[in-house]
């Protein structure tokens, strides 16, 4: 007993998107975690507590209003196919943008928590040395920040790789497109194929110990 | 005190065979796709019974699941006629008491009025981009939208448009929201006393599709629960028989 094609279909797609999650949060989520570490605005509340909102929120509800505004008569669906692109759910584009907002507070907090941590003095500092903004963020700001970003991409890709109820909302389960692996599980299990169920499920869970551990680990050297 | 005695009179005035009824209690698993029809039956149930019928909805595959782990369930309302006889097969249930409560219609809706015609000629104009269907390999209403385009002997031309709920709740959402233009869905998702009333339909003809068998078993917990066991009747007398067909089943 081993993976069926489906199964590593959606085992490499899981992995996809997981990866290209990650690194657009990355991108994303650095420079928004950087202004809520440093901002005086009366805005910093309002927009902390929005990126965090994907916590609270069920998936399913948030997979619900994903698919709603990006379907035909909602805003970002009607900007999505005036720009010629047409509509994102059942696309694994799709999938990447709702992921992108389900796993936000994951990615920001820890690289904010980090950037907060530093505090204003090393770039100070770098600053009476004459290094410019850019060169104090990426001299200075990033390479301080590393254990941050090193656990907001490991908690980013492994809460992308555990999502269900978004993808199950706005995906469609289309297989090599839309089918990751926590569908894949949910339909064995509805359609009573328990042994095929249970070698994914445990895969996962044999996956996201690895990860938890590599975090772990890696957080414990780095107290010490 | 009063009220609940009675109701228990008048069951026994409208004859359910239950001379001594004292008002109990039971807990009802029942397919998604049963939802409304069920809500109003266990309202006129209790009214008629003053028994009380508390109801989970909720997916086939996962109430077998539970049943299997000892949920407490006595009378299972399946959307499909397999899962009670498994669980029959498998001692959870008294394979004697199930029976056809409903047969499911399979409707080609779209959101759009004027979009789907009266033949379901739309299908073979390819003139859409998504049709949603429901999970063919969980859910009966996937199996008989497969069936049905097989036998209009399409399933290939439209394989690349399709997209799957999991289950015939979350089709029709895809098509209500319009992210599909075209679904097969439940008629009794779209029909509201006796006609489909947004949107556009195609009614698919019953021989196209095996019968979308819809059984209740009455399961092992509930064996001796006056309750379960007035429940699995009253399913059959011509007022529950009435709100079921209201709803676009057959019977």
């Amino acid at each position: 007993m081993g993976f069926s094609a489906a199964d590593l279909g959606a085992i490499w797609l899981t992995l996809r998107l997981a990866t290209i999650v990650t690194l657009l949060l990355l991108l994303i989520g650095t420079p928004i975690a950087w202004w809520l570490a440093h901002t005086r605005s009366r805005l910093k509340g309002a927009i902390g507590a929005v990126v965090a909102l994907p916590l609270v929120l069920p998936p399913t509800v948030l997979g619900f209003y994903l698919l709603v505004v990006m379907g035909p008569n909602g805003p970002v669906g009607q900007f999505t196919q005036s720009i010629g692109i047409g509509l994102l759910p059942f696309t694994f584009w799709g999938l990447v943008v709702a992921s992108v907002f389900y796993s936000m507070p994951f990615v920001v907090q820890p690289i904010q928590n980090a950037f907060e941590a530093i505090g204003d003095r090393p770039l100070e500092v770098a600053a009476t040395l004459r290094a410019s903004p850019w060169d104090r963020f990426f001299s200075v700001a990033l390479p301080l920040a590393r254990p941050g970003f090193i656990t907001a991409s490991i908690l980013g890709f492994a809460h992308t790789v555990g999502e269900f109820g978004v993808v199950l909302m706005i995906g469609g389960n289309i297989p090599d497109r839309t089918r990751v692996v926590s569908v894949q599980i949910y339909d064995h299990v509805e359609a009573l194929e328990y042994t095929e169920a249970h070698w994914l499920a445990g895969s996962m869970l044999i996956f996201s110990f690895l990860v938890l551990l590599a975090l772990y680990t890696f957080n414990q050297k780095r107290s010490t | 005190m009063r009220a609940r005695l009675a109701s228990a009179i008048a069951g026994v005035v409208l004859g359910f065979g239950l001379p001594f009824a004292v008002a109990g209690e039971v807990v009802v698993a029942v397919a998604a796709n049963f939802t409304a029809p069920m809500n109003i039956i266990a309202t006129e149930f209790e009214k008629d019974t003053g028994h009380k019928a508390t109801l989970a909805f909720g997916s086939s595959g996962r109430f077998y699941a539970q049943v299997k782990n000892g949920a407490p369930f006595q009378v299972f309302l399946s959307a499909d006629d397999e899962t009670p006889a498994k669980l029959a097969h498998d001692g959870l249930a008294e394979p004697a008491s199930q029976f056809t409560y409903a047969i499911g219609s399979l409707v080609l809706w779209s959101a759009k009025p004027g979009f789907v015609d009266a033949k379901g000629d739309v299908l073979k104009s390819g003139k859409f981009t998504k049709l949603a269907i429901a999970n063919p390999k969980t859910a009966p209403y996937g199996k008989a939208a497969i069936q049905t385009l097989t036998q209009l002997g399409l399933l290939a031309s439209v394989e690349p448009k399709l997209v799957q709920g999991e289950n015939i709740a979350q089709t029709f959402q895809f098509t209500q929201t319009g992210n599909a233009d075209l679904g097969f869905v439940a008629l009794s998702q779209v029909m509201k006393e006796g006609k489909v009333t947004e949107g556009s339909a195609w009614v698919v003809p019953a021989e196209m599709h095996e019968p979308i068998r819809q059984d209740v078993i009455l399961l092992s917990t509930g064996r001796g629960n006056a309750a379960a066991e007035a429940l699995m009747k009253y399913l059959r007398t011509d007022k529950a028989r009435g709100v079921i067909r209201s709803f676009g089943y057959g019977l």
